[in-house]
């Protein structure tokens, strides 16, 4: 390798990333001026200074870089690529505290309705900001973070790339602002967890194929002869999400200057298009890329290896296989036909069995072991969060039974179900993750305080239990008032009156979900404490540095 | 594991795993196959199979105002609440009336069935209701029902509608497949208007190219034509489509 200083110039990925940004820029100013949509003009505007403050980025780089490409080894041991990795971590934090903010707020707008704020903050509007801030932002954010630790970890290489990455990271956040910033404003498909329109969904697409690129890329960089499996289900949740994404979100634009779309899809056919897309939304967003969470962290944290390498093997291949099939069970009783929705149910009973495989396998990881639940924290939340997988799992596959969905379908029933997976298996395991990470990343010994992480689990769980169980109640009770029928054979219950005997467990909901909010704040501090304030690392753990003598 | 009749070590399938396990592009072909077939075993047929879609009398393209409505249900994400999809259970049939038929959502794009009901259905809200009950209700929920939990959409009556690419709105609709005719593209601005004044020459012609549509200022409180007009015409016109006086859904057992 040369040591002599090359003259310094813009690399071809730099020049290439400049001209596309440039185009882009150029691209949304004509729209913006063109067309007659003021949200829409502001979206275009968005993009025009993005594009602007990347390419500025991109010169402000060159100015501070070495004329090298970064080496991919320092003295035999990888130089990893944590930049972007951070810059992830920081940013799911931000969104979950968002989107959780906005959770607890349309929850007490259920409670009390006087607090919708027409038209920006009303129930309708903010909805789909909370769910896609907190699946897409925060989760999508955590998923990034970890799965960009997790390839260069255990392929002991370089990250791929030089400004893939960044694009990828910086990408993914620009279609969240305009996605979160676009309901508010009354842009949306209107398609349940998948509401951005046309110009988002363009863009995410790109962002995706280059994530792709780059999570392949450095698979093939790496220096273990295999794949670990935590990549194969990242792997798997890149894959099938593009694949829901594309099919689902098929659409034409009225024009290119106006945010509308029409879905190509119509009817029946959306319906089912939608569930395909949107149980597999859960399926691989929500579980294939925290079940990599969990192969990678609860072993590392544990200190154990992972329980089954052949459990790992029929897990990962049952579950993509079977998941796939489960939409139609958010049909039941529907238009759909008959055959389809028979299919959906039969496939998410049976997928109750991989899901308690991989349950086992993260679970029984602790063998010898159960005693770092009582003195470790984050890993009690690890592990808690894989419980709480598999009680959702069972819970999915009872309620896709067709007579218990005929009860539980159109109630809140169902939000209690999503929220103990979202809060119990999701958010924790993601938590679990970040307070693993954070000391890693920024080079500190340890957490500020383990203590504070105690108290973030317990004040969750507690909110958690608040929020299932009310929704517990509260589903099946208006499950069984809608059809309960007087002894003359009449509808007992107007639709009214169960609307209003939903209201004291909404307030129970609301504060679950207040109790959660404020135990993540918990959590947030601690994380600022640790970068600012906790003790470095020994030098032992950082390769790079070189002892001054 | 293996189904051939070899002895085989215990593993064997297992030890044969290695070789996605070292090849990241046989790793991406397995998942895409393994991902794909629940999907297309389960979509494909919904387009060609005939009994997918029942055949019924009366289904029709929306009318300009009752898509410019629509449009705004959509942006408003009402069906994060009202479900537009009566299931045939026997509560959900006398409570909101005949479970919806797959045909009465073929030229919804997108579908709006829904998934929750913190509202009520309104597959067949239409008629249901007069026009200053939706109004008043629209306004302020609670001065007519008042357990409501809805908000206030007040601001849809006094929002003049905007209806400059509405023409482009229909044309995309008759892209993705919508039946538009020729007349029925032709006219769309003058139906807007007609549908709002039913004692214009023009609403006869209307009615013709949209048979059942209903032909009224819906918001009498301003003479323009506002987002509650259209949003309250494309409510009175839910479900009323089909007449199930007439409907035989033994005819569509195959």
């Amino acid at each position: 390798m040369q040591t002599v200083a090359q003259p310094k110039s813009l690399w071809g990925g730099e020049l290439g990333l400049i001209a596309v940004l440039g185009l882009l820029g150029l691209l949304c100013l004509f729209i913006a001026a063109r067309t007659i949509e003021p949200a829409y003009a502001f979206h275009m505007g968005l993009g025009v200074i993005a594009a602007a403050l990347s390419i500025f980025a991109i010169f402000q780089r060159y100015n501070a870089r070495p004329s090298e490409h970064p080496p991919l080894e320092i003295d035999g041991l990888p130089n990893y690529n944590f930049g972007p990795v951070k810059f992830l971590t920081l940013m799911a934090l931000f969104w979950g505290l968002a989107g959780m903010a906005v959770g607890v707020y349309i929850a007490f707008e259920l409670a009390f309705p006087d607090i919708n704020l027409a038209p920006w903050f009303n129930f309708g509007r903010l909805r789909p900001l909370h769910t896609s801030a907190v699946i897409f932002a925060f989760g999508g954010n955590v998923l990034l973070a970890t799965s960009f630790y997790v390839v260069q970890r255990t392929c002991r290489a370089r990250l791929a790339g030089d400004l893939a990455p960044w694009f990828v990271a910086l990408g993914y956040n620009f279609f969240i602002l305009i996605a979160g910033t676009g309901y508010l404003l009354g842009i949306t498909e209107s398609k349940e967890y998948a509401e951005p329109e046309w110009y988002a969904d363009l863009w995410l697409t790109v962002v995706w194929v280059v994530y792709l690129l780059v999570f392949l890329g450095t698979l093939y960089r790496r220096k273990e002869p295999h794949i670990f499996v935590a990549n194969w289900f990242y792997l798997a949740f890149i894959l099938t999400i593009a694949m829901l994404h594309l099919g689902n979100n098929a659409a034409v634009p009225v024009s290119m200057f106006s945010s509308k779309s029409y879905i190509v899809w119509s009817g029946v056919q959306d319906a089912m298009f939608q569930w395909w897309y949107g149980h597999n939304a859960v399926g691989f967003f929500l579980t294939a890329g925290f079940l990599a969470i969990m192969y990678y962290f609860v072993p590392k944290r544990a200190e154990r290896p992972i329980y089954s390498y052949r459990l790992s093997i029929i897990h990962f291949w049952s579950l993509i296989f079977l998941y796939i099939w489960a939409g139609p069970h958010h049909l039941h009783y529907t238009a759909l036909p008959d055959w389809a929705q028979t299919l959906g149910m039969t496939f998410s009973v049976m997928l109750w069995m991989p899901s308690w495989g991989g349950m086992i396998n993260g679970l029984l990881t602790l063998s010898g072991a159960w005693d770092k639940l009582r003195t470790d924290p984050v890993l009690r939340m690890l592990v808690v969060s894989v419980a709480f997988y598999g009680m959702s799992t069972f819970e999915g596959p009872a309620m896709s039974i067709k007579a218990v969905n005929s009860l539980s379908h159109y109630t809140d029933w169902t939000v209690g179900h999503v929220h103990s997976g979202a809060l119990g298996w999701v958010a924790f395991v993601s938590f679990g993750a970040i307070y693993c990470l954070v000391p890693w990343l920024w080079n500190k010994r340890d957490l500020y305080s383990l203590r504070l992480v105690s108290w973030h689990f317990w004040i969750a769980t507690l909110g958690i239990v608040l929020y299932i169980t009310s929704m517990w109640v509260s589903g099946i009770l208006q499950g069984l008032m809608w059809r309960s029928y007087t002894p003359q054979g009449y509808l007992e219950y107007s639709f009214i009156e169960t609307v209003a005997a939903m209201h004291p467990f909404y307030v129970i909901r609301a504060l679950g979900g207040t109790l959660f909010l404020l135990a993540y704040c918990l959590m947030l501090y601690n994380v600022y404490m640790t970068i600012t304030a906790s003790e470095r690392a020994a030098p032992v753990t950082q390769p790079s540095l070189q002892p001054a003598e | 594991m293996s189904s051939t009749g070899q002895p085989h070590h215990g593993g064997s399938l297992f030890s044969r795993h290695h070789i996605l396990e070292t090849s990241p592009i046989l790793l991406v072909l397995g998942i895409l196959v393994m991902v794909a077939i629940g999907g297309l075993v389960e979509i494909v047929p919904l387009f060609y199979l005939k009994s997918t879609i029942e055949t019924v009398q009366g289904m029709r393209p929306y009318t300009p105002l009752e898509l410019a409505g629509r449009n705004i249900y959509v942006r408003e994400g009402c069906y994060l609440c009202h479900s537009q999809m009566i299931r045939s259970l026997r509560d959900e049939v006398e409570r909101y009336g005949h479970y919806s038929l797959a045909a009465e959502s073929m030229y919804d794009h997108p579908f709006q069935w829904g998934s929750k009901r913190n509202g009520p259905d309104i597959a067949r809200v239409g008629g249901k209701y007069t026009d200053s009950w939706h109004v008043a209700h629209l306004i302020d929920p609670r001065s007519v029902v008042p357990q409501s939990i809805m908000p206030s959409y007040g601001f849809l009556m006094t929002t003049a509608l905007d209806t400059r690419a509405l023409v482009d709105n229909v044309a995309t609709n008759r892209e993705v497949g919508v039946p538009y005719t020729d007349d029925m593209m032709a006219n769309v601005m003058t139906d807007l208007k007609a549908q709002v004044s039913p004692d214009a020459p023009e609403a006869a012609a209307l009615l013709k190219r949209y048979p059942k549509a209903v032909v009224r200022k819906f918001n009498p409180a301003t003479p323009e034509i506002t987002e509650g007009d259209a949003v309250i015409a494309y409510l009175q016109m839910l479900g009323t489509l089909v007449d199930f006086k007439l409907y035989d859904d033994k005819a569509n057992l195959r």
